[in-house]
């Protein structure tokens, strides 16, 4: 459902992500690790169409992003890292305008919205002001945005960044129950949720993939009996990519 | 179909907020102030509203119109919305399309708001309705060049502030350039055809012509053309920025 081919970005000099492949089949999740500054998000921004490629290229649902780009975001999902909203709007009319740019109307629409915020519990603040939410909330909300059009492929960058413990678990559910019948990719710090969640996961550093294969498999590939000992040897720290 | 999602969205966004109400309020305080004290609209029994009323336009837009759009792109940029709008299946420039029109609206409702001036000009003289006509067309111009700048500012920068200060120069520059005080003073420093340079880029020339009720074709040509190419603008900045 997500095929990416050699993509690659560059900022001025600074090669951000360098010729990366991977695919993600419907039904699996795939957890995107990495450090900070690794090119997860710039990958992600890549998929969604939000940069255009460097060079190479990402089919969603074997549509390509560089080709048709209306087509391919059509078909999905994607949570940003800092969970961006409309602070003005309610929920309701935020979900609202979310489906109607997606194309939705009438009924469709309707029975859109109500199912986005029945998914994410978002019943009880629905006419609030999303300015007046908590970090929880604000970030259901965001979450019920790319679920709205029922999307194939759902791309979230660090979707429970800033959660506290129950609503980090509710959220693994949610993307552990939704793997089933889509493609999910999703990056994350927290190495736990790798193994809660995940079918598979890849860790990327400075840009390309150093390691790839179920949890289990990463598990043994480590050594060491864990993700952390694994992600550690692997990936580079910020001090030593500063020479 | 999407312009008009977003349109909706952002006049919503207007009304929602103090902004579009404050910004009407101080535009007829002004534009009625003026009229009525500089403007010698009692004392010179003038009904074509030409000098009196349609003359200060220029100067309270080219400080009003810019913090009606300032907000279009920086705020977006700035909470990170930008992200959601570029991965929504809709273009750049339906966006910035559905951006401008809400911004010219909430100009359309602060022009319509001084209707009883054209009554009052009906009741005690013979005007004509149609110069009248052709000057809110003008004045309408005038707003609508001034903000298509703001908006071609606001998409360089993510601080409001910035983009309020820079867009009121250039529109400031704009009304000053080809203002006949201005013009002679600087006719004794520079040559000739510099200050026909200088007037070709004011707004009086284009808008006095409407002020009397004149059509012309080069006046609108002026007017669409610094709009046209400035909203270009924005799509290129916009796109620049993610590449």
């Amino acid at each position: 459902m997500i095929e990416v081919d050699s993509l690659t970005k560059h900022f001025g000099t600074k090669t951000a992500v360098d010729h990366l492949s991977f695919a993600v089949n419907k039904g699996e999740v795939l957890g995107f690790l990495g450090p900070n500054g690794a090119g997860k998000s710039t990958t992600m921004r890549m998929i969604t169409g939000f940069f255009p490629p460097t060079s190479g290229d990402a089919k969603v649902c074997g549509i390509s992003i560089v080709d048709r780009p209306a087509a391919a975001k059509a078909k999905i999902g994607y949570l940003p890292e800092s969970a961006p909203l409309y602070r003005d709007m309610t929920v309701i009319g935020f979900l609202r305008f979310c489906a109607a740019i997606r194309g939705l109307s009438g009924n469709a629409k309707k029975d859109a919205v109500e199912r986005a915020i029945d998914t994410c519990s978002l019943a009880s603040v629905a006419a609030q002001s999303i300015d007046t939410l908590s970090k929880g909330y604000r970030h259901r909300t965001c979450l019920a945005q790319a679920l709205l059009h029922d999307p194939e492929v759902l791309i979230l960058d660090e979707p429970t960044d800033g959660l506290d413990p129950n609503q980090k678990h509710e959220v693994r559910q949610l993307i552990k129950r939704l793997g089933q019948t889509k493609a999910i990719l999703f990056s994350t710090h927290i190495l736990e949720e790798v193994e809660a969640a995940c079918t598979r996961a890849v860790i990327v550093d400075r840009g390309r993939i150093v390691a790839d294969g179920t949890p289990a498999q990463l598990v043994a590939q480590s050594g060491g009996g864990s993700l952390t000992d694994l992600f550690r040897t692997v990936t580079s720290r910020d001090t030593e990519a500063a020479h | 179909m999407s312009s008009l999602t977003i349109y909706k969205r952002e006049l919503g966004s207007y009304f929602a907020q103090p902004t579009a109400y404050a910004i009407i309020v101080i535009f007829l305080l002004l534009s009625m102030g003026l009229a009525f004290s500089f403007g010698n609209f009692m004392r010179v029994g003038d009904s074509s509203l030409e000098w009196t009323f349609f003359f200060w336009h220029p100067w309270i837009f080219m400080l009003l119109a810019p913090a009606v759009g300032m907000r279009l792109w920086a705020d977006e940029q700035r909470n990170g919305t930008i992200e959601l709008l570029g991965t929504f299946p809709v273009s750049t420039s339906s966006a910035i399309i559905g951006k401008f029109v809400a911004a010219a609206t909430v100009w359309l409702v602060a022009l319509a708001c001084t209707f009883p001036i054209v009554l009052t000009v009906n009741y005690l003289g013979n005007p004509d309705n149609g110069a009248i006509l052709a000057g809110y067309i003008g004045s309408l111009l005038v707003c609508c060049t001034f903000l298509a700048i703001t908006m071609l500012v606001s998409a360089c920068t993510r601080d409001q502030v910035v983009c309020l200060i820079v867009s009121v120069l250039i529109c400031v520059t704009m009304v000053l350039c080809g203002y006949d005080d201005f013009t002679r003073e600087l006719g004794k420093a520079v040559s000739p055809s510099a200050i026909e340079a200088v007037v070709s880029f004011g707004v009086w020339n284009h808008f006095s012509s409407l002020n009397r009720g004149l059509f012309r074709l080069q006046d609108l040509v002026w007017f669409g053309s610094i709009i046209l190419v400035s909203l270009l603008g924005t799509s290129a900045i916009l796109s620049a920025k993610r590449s």
